[in-house]
């Protein structure tokens, strides 16, 4: 084992609290401890002023007050082509997509560990809410203790192999602890305002951002049963389960998103939260990543998350490795199945890996608004 | 650990001298020079020395010199400073497109306000020619601002000829002279130009102080207004400790000169033979001829800049690359890109390297060593086969 001071540990920092006290634990703990901004989006405005900048100086102040140096790396290129260019291919397929996913698989656990290694470092760490942990052996991947702020959602697409070369300080701590001890150390970062949203799209209107980037093809909105409910703006800017922005009035119960007909540019509309049209009680899962050992050849009895912050769900998977997609069968009947977004397996702490949720079904039968 | 600058073209230390200097003046006259008492007179006298001393050095008038916060200003005063006093002759205005964007920037702004700017290509060596300029010539070209050192690559410029060939045609001429200064014997007459800057800390002077040089010929429209400092062409109380330390730095440039440039031929050498001794795959930009040996741009294959700056600032070796861009990131050269196109390698894996007073071989032997232990272990098959 090396000592910490000879162990480079590279930490990816956002100019967030949560990479800012990252960097400070493993600088507590006697790493060689080196500071990375990534640069993925450029944003500039009509004024020449852009957040990531903002955000680089505060990776700056805080870098300096760890005494630790600190660089940029530029991933535009590779962000615009593999995250941004599959966002909008999915919302093309009327799909509701999952760039963060996308983004770790892709940039934070490839480009940029691979520049990491390119500067001689022995680990890579960042900011987020899980732990690697050594059982048996091998390195598997555990939830964050703060269960409200467990991420290991959005690293379910991150190959296993690079699991020993991870750190992740955080996913021992609460949020709350986080920030207090930001605010012990002074950071300059401590009472910064979480981000929110997509990165890229920040705190602009989610709607005129994508209207720029894909023409919106405005439509009907109709029940299962072909009444015309009213018009719509384009598909890709509703999502299943979705109750806000339809505008239809009258008497009863709410109205929601029950489905996408993308052929004949038809939104589908129920009324009611628990309108039956939004249970399914299975789903085929396609692009599986595992992030632990297991048989494959034999059904799997574990949980699962549909989406972020979501309590586990009892599921049996049964995966067929040569197609490379898994059947994911639930236990319970599940609302609002989304097509684009991640299913994640967990066998208690353990998170096994997970997939991109395909297509759902109610009773063998594949619901409507998968297109 | 260990550290070793070698980015003198971005900036440089103070001379010991020039430190020794400055400190004396701290302790010395507050006066202010516009004052009519005898604080004032004192400070009035350092003034005016300092004033001779930068006018001698390039061959000019006492009054033709203009103290500026450094070449920025300088830059910003001769460009809008003529563009504006001279619209009425013509709005057409010619630059290369390998100026520093302290000439580039304000060319851009005025093409927002009407002017009409050519900003012309260059060779693969980095340098303009001057039948480029002939040609972009109008009757209503008002100015023409080339550089004469790059500070990228450290290719000289023509300024000669085509000053000489501006002699017969109403356009004002200016040069960026901020890396040249420090280098070559520079004299105002010889170029024909009307308008020269220089920066201080280039020179081992302190930051915050340069001079535009102005042929008494040439109207000025003011572009910073108070009171009656610098002939009213730049207003504001001067900056007394940077002009004292700019002194000192130019006398001692002076004297120096030529030792300097010794020094700097023979790094430049050892650093190349260095390359080549260990094998390294490299290849230089820009070309022998015109060449300054202070600054060596030189190209890695297979490995990009930010890659590459990284590791060698955490092997304490300090350089350099275009030029930062938003948020830490670097852009690739906008000088590069003039010299080999948009899609050229060279323009994401060329690195600048430049030699100071200071810096001494062992510390060459030490920056190749380092060059090559990276690129050992990031192209592990990178040697010239």
């Amino acid at each position: 084992m090396k000592k910490p001071e000879d162990t480079r540990v590279v930490v990816g920092m956002s100019g967030g609290v949560d990479s800012s006290v990252t960097a400070l634990l493993l600088k507590q703990q006697g790493y060689d401890v080196v500071g990375i901004f990534m640069k993925n989006w450029d944003d500039t405005d009509e004024f020449g002023v852009c957040t990531a900048t903002e955000d680089y100086e505060d990776v700056a102040r805080v870098a300096n007050q760890l005494d630790i140096p600190y660089y940029s790396v530029n991933f535009e290129k590779q962000y615009w082509d593999k995250v941004f260019t599959y966002f909008l291919d999915e919302y093309k397929a009327g799909r509701t997509p999952n760039p963060d996913v996308m983004c770790n698989k892709e940039i934070k656990f490839k480009a940029f560990l691979d520049h990491a290694m390119g500067l001689g470092a022995d680990y890579l760490a960042t900011g987020h809410y899980a732990r690697v942990s050594e059982i048996d052996g091998q390195a598997q991947m555990l939830r964050g203790v703060d269960s409200n702020k467990d991420q290991t959602y959005f690293l379910n697409q991150i190959p296993k192999e690079i699991l020993p070369r991870l750190m992740f300080p955080l996913g021992e701590l609460d949020k709350s602890e986080v920030r207090e001890i930001a605010k012990k150390h002074d950071l300059a970062t401590a009472t910064k305002k979480d981000s929110t949203g997509i990165c890229f799209i920040g705190e602009r209107n989610f709607k005129e951002f994508l209207s720029e980037y894909l023409p919106a093809k405005p439509g009907e909105m109709q029940t299962l049963e072909g009444e015309v409910k009213g018009k719509h703006d384009g598909l890709m800017y509703y999502t299943i389960g979705q109750r806000q922005g339809l505008g239809i009035g009258g008497a009863g119960d709410p109205w929601f998103v029950i489905g996408k007909n993308l052929e004949e540019n038809i939104l589908y509309v129920g009324q009611s939260f628990n309108n039956e049209a939004l249970y399914s009680d299975s789903l085929e899962a396609v692009h599986l990543n595992w992030l632990a050992d297991i048989d494959l050849s034999a059904p799997i009895e574990c949980t699962a998350k549909f989406r972020y912050r979501q309590e586990d769900y009892a599921v049996r998977v049964v995966v067929d490795s040569e197609k490379d997609q898994a059947e994911v069968i639930f236990k319970e009947p599940q609302r609002a199945i989304t097509p684009g977004q991640a299913v994640v397996f967990y066998d208690g702490e353990r998170c096994l890996g997970g997939g991109t949720i395909d297509r759902a079904f109610k009773d063998g039968k594949q619901l409507t608004y998968l297109a | 650990m260990k550290r070793v600058y070698l980015d003198y073209a971005a900036t440089t230390p103070l001379h010991p001298e020039v430190k020794q200097e400055m400190m004396e003046a701290l302790e010395g006259t507050y006066g202010n020079p516009s004052s009519i008492h005898s604080f004032g007179r004192e400070s009035r006298k350092l003034l005016d020395e300092a004033r001779s001393e930068a006018a001698r050095s390039i061959g000019a008038d006492f009054s033709s010199i203009i103290f500026t916060s450094g070449a920025t200003e300088a830059n910003n005063l001769a460009i809008f400073g003529v563009a504006r006093a001279h619209a009425h002759k013509g709005k057409h205005i010619i630059t290369t497109q390998i100026e520093h964007h302290a000439v580039l920037h304000p060319m851009e702004e005025l093409e927002k306000e009407g002017f009409e700017v050519t900003f012309l290509p260059v060779d693969e060596s980095g340098v303009v020619s001057v039948e480029a300029v002939e040609e972009a010539l109008r009757p209503d070209t008002i100015f023409v601002s080339i550089m004469r050192v790059n500070n990228e690559t450290g290719m000289q410029q023509p300024i000669e000829a085509i000053g000489e060939r501006l002699k017969e045609h109403q356009a004002i001429f200016h040069t960026d002279a901020v890396q040249a200064y420090g280098l070559e014997k520079l004299d105002v007459t010889a170029l024909n130009v009307d308008l020269l800057s220089v920066s201080s800390h280039k020179i081992y002077g302190p930051k915050g102080i340069g001079f535009l040089y102005r042929n008494d010929d040439i109207h000025l429209a003011q572009q910073i207004f108070g009171g009656e400092q610098e002939r009213k062409w730049r207003s504001g109380t001067e900056n007394m400790l940077g002009i004292v330390g700019f002194k000192k730095a130019i006398e001692l440039l002076e004297k120096e000169r030529e030792d300097r440039m010794t020094h700097y031929q023979r790094l430049s050498e050892k650093f190349i033979a260095g390359l080549n001794e260990l094998s390294i795959d490299y290849h230089m930009n820009g070309k022998k001829e015109e060449h300054m040996p202070n600054i060596l741009n030189i190209s890695f294959p297979g490995v990009e800049v930010e890659m590459f700056l990284t590791n060698l600032d955490l092997e304490g070796i300090a350089v350099s690359s275009g030029s930062a861009c938003t948020a830490g990131s670097i852009d690739p050269s906008h000088v590069l890109k003039a010299m080999y196109g948009e899609k050229n390698d060279r323009i994401y894996n060329s690195i600048r390297f430049s030699f100071g007073i200071e810096t001494s071989e062992e510390e060459i032997q030490f920056c190749v060593e380092r060059i090559s232990k990276i690129l050992n272990r990031l192209l592990p098959n990178h040697t010239r086969g």
